[in-house]
């Protein structure tokens, strides 16, 4: 792998940008493999990334059936926090955050993390004792979070409509929350994990498991059979269609998730606001466009879609909390499957086939944890064992009655 | 948005209606001597099918009632509304 750098930049453009080396290979898969990760989004990259440059494990493919980061990795409104409310979380959450503030040097990539501070708001009695609550425990478990007056919030976002139909009574605010670049990430990893010698091997999609005597031995697919000792399932959306191959279900339904993005303007929301209450938050990407994100359908589906209801829904709320952007055009609407699990906490876990993984259940917030959630996951398949980190969020606990539950937290929250 | 046919009311705006999840998912009989492993799997674990799912559905700003809908969740094509009680015909993906 050559490095970036300014070097490279201006030796690239003295021939035009026309000998770029490929970012990864494209190879064909090996007869095996130590370990196979189905699904090739952040999460599944981020793992062999880990698993090849921390584990010493680097006979890894990354088996995806469409193109990279093209699931919900590629479709979300790349908001990035982790005031999250319970222990568990905090854990999991703030190491993805401590990761973060490292990651463009450590991948050699600019995936353009920007600390630009995140504001929840709080509209109602209720809202105000929610965020108190979550903002003094974020406080104890060490993560950075402080309460904002109305006339704080004010300060900060100008043309906020401060008593229209949802007053906004106070927020909270995470200075270190913000932004990434979504595909970034993806494209980082990827070429990180390629340059550590993992296989990435995109239009592939897993069909099927050759398991034995209760053990995992091999992925069928679309190109073959491919052996492997080790399996992680890292399937978002589709994790419990890829269970059922394997012969159990999950705690998980899926549900069509959107976003929408308007024309691009100058610079007029330099942080991310967030509200609860009222299903929106938005932030402005670095071209300029209105980044905003809805909430999810109410039914399960798989179609990536989502109802217009939806966007109805969540553009009342933006055009009456600001008014500066009633008269805004919005440029393009999608959808990403999100599986969501029942305390809105993701599952990391052994499974009932042995040497067989999963880490799903990121529903509508996974990507602030990709670098988290990739790190400890790789561990986990590594020793065989769950990292500690990891070892709450096991599927075991939807029989145990150990939920870590973020419904209340984040009910609609990214 | 879907257009969803009431059994009752006719087809309506899928803004009227409230999805409730899988369909057919008895509360067991023997609550008292169930092990947690059953608890969980009744409470929690879904087929969440992609492809055919039989639902139910309430009709909450209409007639109020509870019936089962037939929905490919691929398509999100509706193949039939049932009213509780009713006969259900098995369904078949084609080609699958
Ligand atoms: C509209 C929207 C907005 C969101 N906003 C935010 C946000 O602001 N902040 C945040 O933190 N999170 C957000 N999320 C959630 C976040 O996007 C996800 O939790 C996260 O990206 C999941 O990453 P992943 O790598 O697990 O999944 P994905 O990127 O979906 O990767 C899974 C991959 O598995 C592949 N796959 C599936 N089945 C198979 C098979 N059989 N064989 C081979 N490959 C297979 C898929 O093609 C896919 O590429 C949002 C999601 C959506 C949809
Ligand atoms: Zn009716």
């Amino acid at each position: 792998m050559s490095r970036y750098s300014v070097f490279s930049l201006v030796r690239n453009a003295l021939s035009y940008h026309q000998n770029w080396q490929r970012a990864w290979r494209s190879p064909d898969p090996k007869r095996e493999y130590d370990i196979v990760i189905v699904g090739g989004g952040g999460h599944g990259l981020a793992t062999a990334y880990y698993l090849a440059t921390e584990c010493g494990i680097t006979n890894v493919a990354v088996v995806e059936k469409g193109w990279l980061g093209g699931g919900n990795t590629g479709r979300n409104t790349t908001i990035v926090r982790s005031n999250y409310l319970w222990d568990e979380s905090a854990a999991i959450y703030d190491h993805a955050m401590t990761l973060w503030q490292g990651l463009s040097r450590e991948l050699n990539y600019n995936v353009m993390y920007s600390p630009r501070g995140l504001l929840h708001l709080a509209h109602s009695v209720h809202d105000m004792q929610e965020i108190q609550r979550r903002g003094n425990a974020i406080y104890l478990n060490g993560i950075d979070s402080e309460f904002l007056s109305p006339e704080q919030v004010k300060a900060m976002v100008p043309y906020m409509q401060m008593d229209g139909r949802y007053p906004v009574l106070g927020a909270l605010l995470q200075r270190r929350g913000g932004t990434a670049r979504h595909d970034a990430v993806a494209w980082g990893y990827a070429r990180g994990a390629d340059a550590a010698g993992v296989d990435i091997i995109q239009n592939c999609e897993v069909t099927g498991f050759d398991i034995q005597d209760g053990a995992v031995v091999g992925v069928e697919t679309t190109r073959g059979r491919i052996g492997a000792k080790k399996v992680g399932v890292v399937a978002a959306g589709h994790s419990s269609v890829v269970a059922e191959m394997a012969g159990f279900r999950m705690p998980l339904e899926s549900f069509p998730l959107q976003a929408l993005v308007s024309e691009p303007v100058k610079p007029a929301v330099d942080c991310v606001i967030m509200s609860n209450g009222v299903h929106a938050y938005i932030s402005q990407s670095d071209k300029g466009e209105l980044v905003i994100g809805a909430s999810s359908d109410a039914y399960n589906s798989y179609t990536q879609r989502g109802s217009f209801d939806v966007i109805e829904d969540t553009l009342q709320a933006i055009c009456e909390l600001y008014p500066l952007f009633t008269r805004m055009r919005m440029l393009r609407q999608w959808g990403g499957i999100v599986d969501v699990t029942v305390d809105r906490s993701p599952i990391l876990t052994k499974t009932p086939v042995r040497n067989m993984y999963f880490n799903c259940g990121w529903g509508t917030g996974g990507f602030k944890c990709t670098p988290g959630s990739g790190h400890v996951f790789a561990h986990s398949l590594a020793n065989g064992e769950m990292h500690p980190i990891a070892a709450p969020f096991s599927m075991d606990r939807f029989h145990s009655g150990a939920l870590i539950d973020e419904g209340a937290a984040a009910a609609v929250a990214h | 948005m879907l257009l969803i046919t009431c059994p009752w009311c006719g087809e309506r705006d899928q803004t009227e209606f409230h999805c409730h999840g899988e369909a057919f998912i008895a509360r067991p009989a023997n609550a008292l001597d169930m092990t947690d492993e059953e608890w969980g799997d009744y409470v929690f674990f879904r087929k969440n099918v992609k492809g055919i799912h039989y639902e139910r559905w309430s009709h909450d700003h209409g007639c109020g009632r509870w019936f089962i809908a037939v929905r490919n969740t691929a398509t999100d094509e509706f193949l039939g509304f049932y009213k509780p009680g009713e006969e259900i015909p098995a369904f078949e993906l084609e080609g699958a």
